[in-house]
């Protein structure tokens, strides 16, 4: 046996979360092997458009805090969201935001030259802090960049187009290193490592055409599942109201349209297959206006979404599809001009121009709440986590973490807009220092003292997975089931819910689930085998996919963003609980249990945000 | 714009390569045509059913991709002759270009073919390393803001920092080659990036150092198609000009100063 090197860390993904733990990580001295299916660079992070949320001076001397950012945060998610993490997480904004302009990132700027700020959802105060229209792009550079200076120093190596496949658990059930694939090679081969931190990002593309990018699919969250990692809160999934549906994806359409005076139509007549400018106006049918005369287009969110979906379920879609319309045409040319950025974007994946044409919009997957469970070690008063305990966003699993949109935590039952991306860099950050303590003094069985065979056994594992694949000899295809997944997920378990519904989705999952068994890829190589990779992923997608409706069904009140028909009401006596869903590998179970949220520093109040139109909402069902 | 009806289906001229020293052979694809498609959706129609035109078995065209917004820089290939992302290459827009003719994909030229419209862009990311891309920062503590700045100046370097290092410039540039060391217009824009940020023009020295060196600024012939081609519009040919310009006063320094 080798004498044991210095001690390492393993990190999946290489957005803002996965950077920001290489930076901390490498900073305190630990080498750190990053792994990615992307060059890190062109992670999902940067599609993020909008800002990052901070207390900031101006906000203060008018009265904001951070503890009102961390209280926004809390009502924003119901309720649901664990407090100690959210209030360090409020409270270190300010010295992120500090951090990321020291960084270079090009913050827009005042005339006198100070970085300047927006409003944003869910806050009375400008707390935003913005890079133009492509915050998350800056953002995630700036840590791209410092990530390639610790790599020309040595302490970061970087595996991209590299596919996590499988953690590598030592006989305590302690992880010691993971399993991967080079995308290219399609060599599989094990790592070790004395800490692994998931920072892998959201599950969209269970949902078929989500706002997010093709390589999330939540798979390497649904491998850590099966190997014995619980999954919080699977059901909570964030729906935003306004994307441009295309035939490869749905792109965010920002909410300034309506904000400006956009209207929403369909045309009365179902499966009309006129151009919008040619129907006449008094074929088209405004329907939030007429539902809700105060409010018309301007209604909250979550019933703009639930409103939209519906009419296109009774057929009212565009073409009978799933679009409506969104309708600037009709604005004075000043406000058209204000609205330019965004029309731009629609016009370069449309074609069409904003200006003359009825925008086509649907409601799409944006966001996933829940994710791998973690536990963290709260203060005595519960006023933040104790910084560097080794446990800190640390899964079930010993040495296992979960950073970013891939951890459950901060969010709650929803998320506010500009909070993705302080969530994850805080997470990086503060909870890389963990990384390093846990490594340092917590792990008594080094990853390098573990014989070779343990390894060996996990890489026959996957070897022997990859070629079933490869020898299946079915007859069904596995790009048709992810398809299939894709559209009754989103029928069934995104923006309306209720029992009958989940009942048939669980149906048409299991189903799903058989027909894999029995596929046949359409590349049977062994080099860059993208088709292996995708049909790895959507079994994984449909184990997770049934840990969705589960959670969706057993929660039986409407909370967040999970709005269930049949349970119209919130309800805190039952559920101010985190769903936690555990996979029996040996029956292929999945088991849920609840567990009590608890609320040291705020207690829960009604979330209020346009209650008249919840009742009205509440009345169409 | 092709009216609806006329256009029934789409073809698809793909050159195809197994490997990087395999021989390049092409494949053609007919798919049936419908409004609003973009090249990416045509990709994957054929990835869920990878026959030919002919009717023959084949496999699926491999090609790199993620975001599918055009700013992650992923998805870059030569579509009819022009490279560009094929996530923002629309159908009916290449349609009406060629009168309804076939769609050409090809990889780029200037770097090496992993499979299909798939390259290996490993060079560029070489070259940030190079050029030492990153604002030397003392560490992650709490020290408070950065240096302040001028919104002209924020949007120089916000205009810089598009750069999604997709390679568009470097396939149109005549003096970028497959097999020399030219460092190419998008790390030329980087170099600027980084040295006109306060505490990033501490490396400025050391970034006009590489420029100086052979594969440097001063390959560059002038051609200006990198700008032409550039998806965000990034001030590429303003970079060049910069930079050139600080290097000719570094080597004077050099000459007479000695340093």
């Amino acid at each position: 046996m080798a004498p044991s090197s210095k001690p390492r860390t393993i990190i999946i993904g290489g957005g803002l979360a996965g950077l920001a733990a290489a930076v901390r990580i490498a900073e305190a001295g630990m080498p750190v092997d990053l792994f990615s299916m992307v060059p890190v660079k062109r992670s999902h992070s940067v599609c993020a458009q909008g800002g990052i949320n901070a207390a900031n001076k101006v906000a203060r001397q008018q009265g904001y805090s951070e503890y009102m950012h961390f209280d926004e945060t809390l009502y924003g998610g119901d309720f649901l969201n664990h407090q100690p993490p959210v209030y360090d997480m409020a409270y270190w904004a300010p010295r992120i935001i500090d951090l990321l302009d020291r960084m270079g990132v090009p913050f827009n700027r005042t005339p006198e030259g100070e970085r300047d700020l927006r409003m944003f959802g869910g806050s009375l105060y400008k707390r935003t802090h913005f890079s133009g229209a492509t915050t998350g792009q800056q953002l995630l550079y700036a840590l791209d960049e410092q990530t390639r200076r610790w790599e020309a120093e040595g302490l970061v190596t970087k595996y991209e187009f590299w596919e996590f496949l499988w953690p590598v658990l030592d006989e305590q059930g302690e992880c010691k290193g993971i399993v991967a694939q080079d995308m290219r090679t399609m060599e599989i081969r094990a790592f070790r490592a004395d800490a692994v931190v998931m920072a892998t990002g959201g599950n969209g593309l269970i949902f078929g055409k989500s706002t997010n990018s093709v390589i999330c699919t939540g798979g390497a969250a649904a491998r850590c599942y099966q190997a014995g990692a619980w999954l919080g809160n699977p059901e909570f999934i964030q729906v935003h109201p306004t994307a441009i549906p295309g035939e490869d994806k749905c792109r965010l359409m920002s909410e300034s349209a309506r904000g400006e005076g956009g209207r929403v139509w369909v045309p009365r007549k179902t499966g009309d297959t006129r151009r919008p400018n040619e129907i006449p106006e008094n074929e088209r049918w405004y329907f939030l206006e007429e539902k809700y005369p105060a409010y018309g287009n301007l209604v909250p969110r979550d019933i703009a979404t639930r409103e939209i979906f519906w009419k296109c379920q009774e057929g009212y879609g565009i073409g009978g599809g799933r679009m409506v319309y969104l309708d600037c045409t009709h604005l004075p040319d000043a406000t058209k001009n204000k609205l330019a950025g965004i029309f731009e974007i629609y016009e370069k994946f449309t074609g069409d121009d904003p200006r003359h044409m009825a925008m086509k919009i649907f409601p799409a997957v944006h966001y996933t709440m829940g994710g791998l469970y973690t536990v963290y070690t709260a203060r005595d008063d519960y006023k933040g986590m104790v910084e560097g305990a080794p446990n800190n966003m640390m899964t079930n699993i010993p040495g296992l973490y979960a950073f970013g949109e891939v951890n459950y935590q901060y969010h709650g039952g929803t998320r506010l807009g500009a909070n993705a991306l302080l969530s994850c860099i805080f997470d990086g950050l503060f909870c890389g220092l963990s990384v390093a303590n846990h490594v340092n003094d917590n792990v008594k069985n080094r990853a390098d003292d573990l014989p070779e065979a343990v390894f060996d056994g996990y890489v026959k594992q996957e070897q022997d997975k990859a070629q079933a694949l490869i020898d299946a000899d079915g007859e069904d295809n596995p790009y048709t089931i992810g398809r299939e997944m894709g559209n009754v997920m989103t029928d069934r378990c995104t923006v309306v819910r209720e029992a009958e519904g989940l009942a048939k989705c669980l149906e048409e999952v299991r189903n799903l689930q058989q027909r894999f068994k029995k596929i046949r890829l359409s590349d049977t190589g062994m080099w860059t085998n993208q088709t292996l990779s995708y049909a790895r992923a959507v079994w994984d997608m449909l184990l997770y996919a049934e840990a969705i409706v589960l959670g969706a069904d057993a929660r039986k009140e409407s909370r967040g963003s999970h709005y269930r028909t049949d349970y119209l009401e919130r309800d805190d006596a039952n559920f101010l609980k985190t769903t936690i869903a555990r996979f029996d590998p040996a029956t292929g179970e999945h088991a849920l249990e609840f567990e009590d949220v608890p609320t040291p520093l705020v207690p829960p109040r009604a979330r209020t945000y346009g209650q008249t139109e919840q009742a009205a909402a509440g009345a169409k069902a | 714009m092709i009216a609806p009806g006329e256009q029934k289906t789409i073809t698809f001229r793909i050159r195809r390569q197994d490997k990087q020293d395999a021989q390049p052979y092409w494949e053609v694809f007919e798919l049936p045509y419908r409004l609003n498609l973009n090249v990416i959706s045509c990709l994957q129609q054929i990835a869920e059913n990878p026959v030919t035109k002919e009717g023959r078995q084949t496999t699926p065209v491999v090609w790199d991709c993620n975001c599918l917004e055009e700013i992650c820089g992923a998805c870059t290939m030569v579509i009819n002759g022009t490279v560009q992302q094929s996530c923002s290459a629309l159908v009916d827009k290449l349609l009406e270009e060629t009168g309804g003719g076939d769609i050409v994909l090809e990889p780029m030229s200037k770097f090496p073919v992993v499979r299909d419209l798939w390259v290996d862009r490993t060079r560029m990311f070489e070259n940030l390393k190079r050029i030492n891309g990153w604002v030397p920062i003392d560490g992650t503590h709490d020290l408070g803001e950065g240096p302040k700045e001028s919104p002209e100046q924020q949007e120089l370097r916000y205009g810089l920092s598009r750069c999604m290092t997709c390679g568009c410039c470097l396939e149109a540039c005549p003096q970028f080659l497959l097999d020399n060391d030219f460092i190419g217009a998008s790390t030329i824009g980087q170099a600027l990036y980084f040295n006109e940020h306060k505490t990033g023009a501490v490396l400025a020295d050391e970034r006009l150092d590489v420029m100086m060196e052979p594969g440097g600024v001063n390959d560059c012939g002038n051609a200006q198609n990198c700008v032409k081609v550039c998806p965000k519009e990034v001030p590429l040919t303003l970079a060049i000009a910069k930079i050139g310009r600080q290097t000719t006063k570094r080597a004077f320094r050099y000459f007479f100063a000695g340093r």
